[in-house]
């Protein structure tokens, strides 16, 4: 593909609100996952909250209001996120930004505690909170953009894809420029749904420790503004690579433990950006810290890179953000690549002595020019990115 | 956009496959309504036919008819699955669930609430390790996917499956969300012709202008449930002239399709 410049970035999870917040976290390995208060488990479930949701959506937008658009509001805010949109909107037409965003929660949480209520209240606003739609809806009215757009909702790759989603629009001439991203939120259906399946763990995630027992569940929104990039982009400019997306026709919940899926949109995405896996200077694991999972990846990744290449997995620092991890990934990448670190695990005490030794424990800097980032989903879905520096 | 629409499947009231359905949207035959029949999902094996909620029969049923009439494989195609929610029947019994004593959900329940259930079963029930997504647009979602599964095939160069579908939610819900009936259509998409083509497609963005079907029985299924904002194209498909039409997208952007018969 023709690299695409991402010029603008937001990320609000439970590490904080803006990158420089989720930077500082992941320079000092501080963990942001904390014992389950949002729900009562049946386990002690840690999990990655994001606070300071209990403020609604201003009036103008107060049909929309919910956990999940709230927290997609205040990532529009961090980073200066809404003030990037307005230029693109000024240099290209409303009409001429697309919006591609990502979900697997959507609003769900107000129609549980609707049906916990007994009823569904007078005027319930479906199309602007539960549907999967819902948060499209929202931003579309929040940043008046009139371009095509769709929330695509494949479980936790649904905002990694959107990266493949933008170049694919980009290059069939429907749009200049396009938003992409997304927010995901608690709710009963996937805290006690994960549960269900008995991949949550008690405690925090460890994500590739040998004691690892499952996921912890966290909330994040993230977004970004992609354009087409100049001839000769600016040194510190940021830019999109290569996508790559398969599917395992293995299992529902249930990753291909070969890892021949994760495999395949790898080398994809490298293919997709011209690089051979010695250019990837580190890569951002999906690694949610289940049993199947993480040693489905390890296999992938090493049988691809080899043992050595520096990796490791988010999610002990946020929880897995389930459809908003690729923007958590895109998040961690640009600073990887910007400040010149590779983040550790934190919760991540020993490695699992079956696992390749370039797994990261512990932070420490390095030069950084190309991060892959993955994102593998429920109904074996597949999607790895590339991120990269304009710098020579 | 420029693309050749390849093989068609479609599923919904009084409208059971491409064949018979195409002499209906013609007007050589005339349209009786009926309950939408759904087949059983053959394609999947035993345990998981049992498993597979509707959406995924519904999607699974007009997926298959498709490549069966283009007689290609599956298994080498990206899927795109557009629809305007999840499986309702699914997502209302862990609703029901929750807000009971015991909030026990059932696995197999929890990860059938996905959006992208029917593209999982898919590509479990087709062998396809190429890429599938699934994407919402709330009314509009049927062009949302047609953009996608377009755009894909511009950037592939090979066969892409859009498949479209919704169903009815059971109460509470169906009274906050009203959708007509269960509706199920596929298009085989490319950016090159084959000798399978049976319509060259020029799409591109525009703004709304009111639109309807021919015939008010189609127009009623085209207002009433989001994957039959369809029908006007595989109107002008079915009568076998040039056409331009416009299919329903946002309040303020539509589509605007003109329809070649080859």
């Amino acid at each position: 593909m023709k690299p695409l410049l991402i010029s603008g970035l937001s990320l609000v999870s439970a590490l904080g609100d803006g990158l420089e917040a989720t930077r500082l976290a992941l320079h000092k390995g501080h963990s942001a996952l904390a014992p389950c208060g949002f729900e009562k488990l049946p386990i002690n479930a840690w999990a990655g909250e994001v606070h300071g949701l209990d403020t609604a959506l201003p009036s103008a937008f107060s049909t929309f209001d919910c956990r999940n658009n709230r927290l997609a509001e205040r990532a529009l805010v961090a980073d200066g996120f809404e003030q990037e949109v307005a230029r693109a909107i000024a240099k290209y037409g409303a009409h001429r930004v697309g919006l591609f965003t990502g979900t697997s929660t959507s609003g769900i949480l107000t129609t549980e505690r609707a049906y916990q209520a007994g009823a569904l209240p007078d005027g319930f606003a479906y199309a602007e909170t539960h549907n999967t739609y819902a948060l499209g809806r929202f931003l579309r009215a929040r940043l008046g953009l009139t371009g095509p757009g769709f929330t695509l909702s494949t479980a936790c790759a649904a905002t990694a894809k959107l990266f493949a989603v933008a170049a694919r629009m980009m290059a069939a001439g429907l749009c200049d420029a396009a938003v992409i991203g997304g927010a995901d939120s608690f709710c009963g259906t996937t805290l006690f749904g994960f549960h269900a399946l008995g991949v949550m763990a008690a405690g925090p995630c460890r994500p590739f420790d040998e004691a690892r027992t499952g996921i912890s569940i966290g909330e994040a929104a993230g977004f970004a503004l992609l354009e087409r990039a100049p001839e000769t982009p600016a040194p510190e400019a940021l830019l999109l690579l290569g996508t790559g997306e398969s599917s395992d026709a293995y299992h529902m919940s249930s990753p291909d433990p070969e890892g021949n899926g994760a495999a395949t949109a790898m080398r994809q995405a490298l293919a997709d950006a011209g690089l051979a896996p010695e250019a990837i200077d580190y890569i951002n694991l999906h690694g949610t810290a289940t049993l199947v999972g993480d040693a489905a990846e390890d296999k992938a990744v090493s049988g691809l890179f080899g043992p050595g290449t520096p990796r490791s997995s988010a999610k002990g620092f946020t929880g897995h953000t389930l459809g908003a991890a690729g923007m958590v990934g895109a998040a961690v990448a640009a600073l990887a690549i910007r400040h010149g670190f590779l983040p550790g695990s934190p919760h991540t005490n020993r490695l699992d002595a079956g696992f390749a030794p370039g797994h990261l424990l512990t932070g420490r800097p390095a030069e950084i020019h190309h991060v892959m980032c993955n994102a593998f989903g429920f109904g074996g879905v597949n999607c790895s990115f590339i991120l990269g520096s304009a710098a020579p | 956009m420029k693309l050749f629409l390849n093989a068609v499947g479609l599923r919904g009231p009084g409208l059971d496959g491409w064949e018979a359905s195409a002499l209906i949207l013609a007007g050589k035959v005339p349209y009786l309504a009926a309950p939408t029949a759904i087949p059983p999902a053959t394609l999947l094996p035993p345990n998981e036919r049992r498993r597979a909620p509707q959406t995924v029969r519904l999607a699974l049923a007009v997926g298959a008819e498709a490549f069966a009439s283009a007689r290609l494989a599956p298994a080498d195609c990206a899927a795109v699955f557009a629809s305007s929610g999840g499986d309702g029947e699914t997502i209302h019994d862990i609703l029901a669930t929750l807000a009971g004593p015991l909030r026990e959900l059932s696995p197999t329940r929890f990860h059938n609430s996905v959006h992208n259930v029917a593209a999982g079963y898919w590509s479990i029930a087709t062998g396809a390790k190429t890429p599938a997504t699934s994407l919402c647009a709330h009314d509009g979602s049927f062009v949302g996917g047609l953009l996608e599964a377009g755009a894909q095939a511009l950037a592939a160069e090979g066969m892409v499956a859009l498949i479209a579908y919704d169903l009815p939610y059971p109460e509470p819900l169906a009274s906050v969300r009203h959708i007509g009936a269960a509706f199920g259509v596929a298009l085989l998409l490319s950016a090159v012709s084959s000798t399978q083509s049976l319509a060259r497609l020029e799409i591109e963005l525009c703004a709304p202008d009111s639109y309807a079907c021919t015939r008010p029985e189609l127009e009623d299924l085209r207002r009433n449930i989001p994957a039959a904002r369809v029908l006007p194209l595989l109107e002008a498909l079915a009568r076998g002239e040039e056409a331009a039409v416009e299919l329903d997208y946002f309040d303020d952007l539509a589509l605007a399709v003109r329809v070649t018969p080859l």
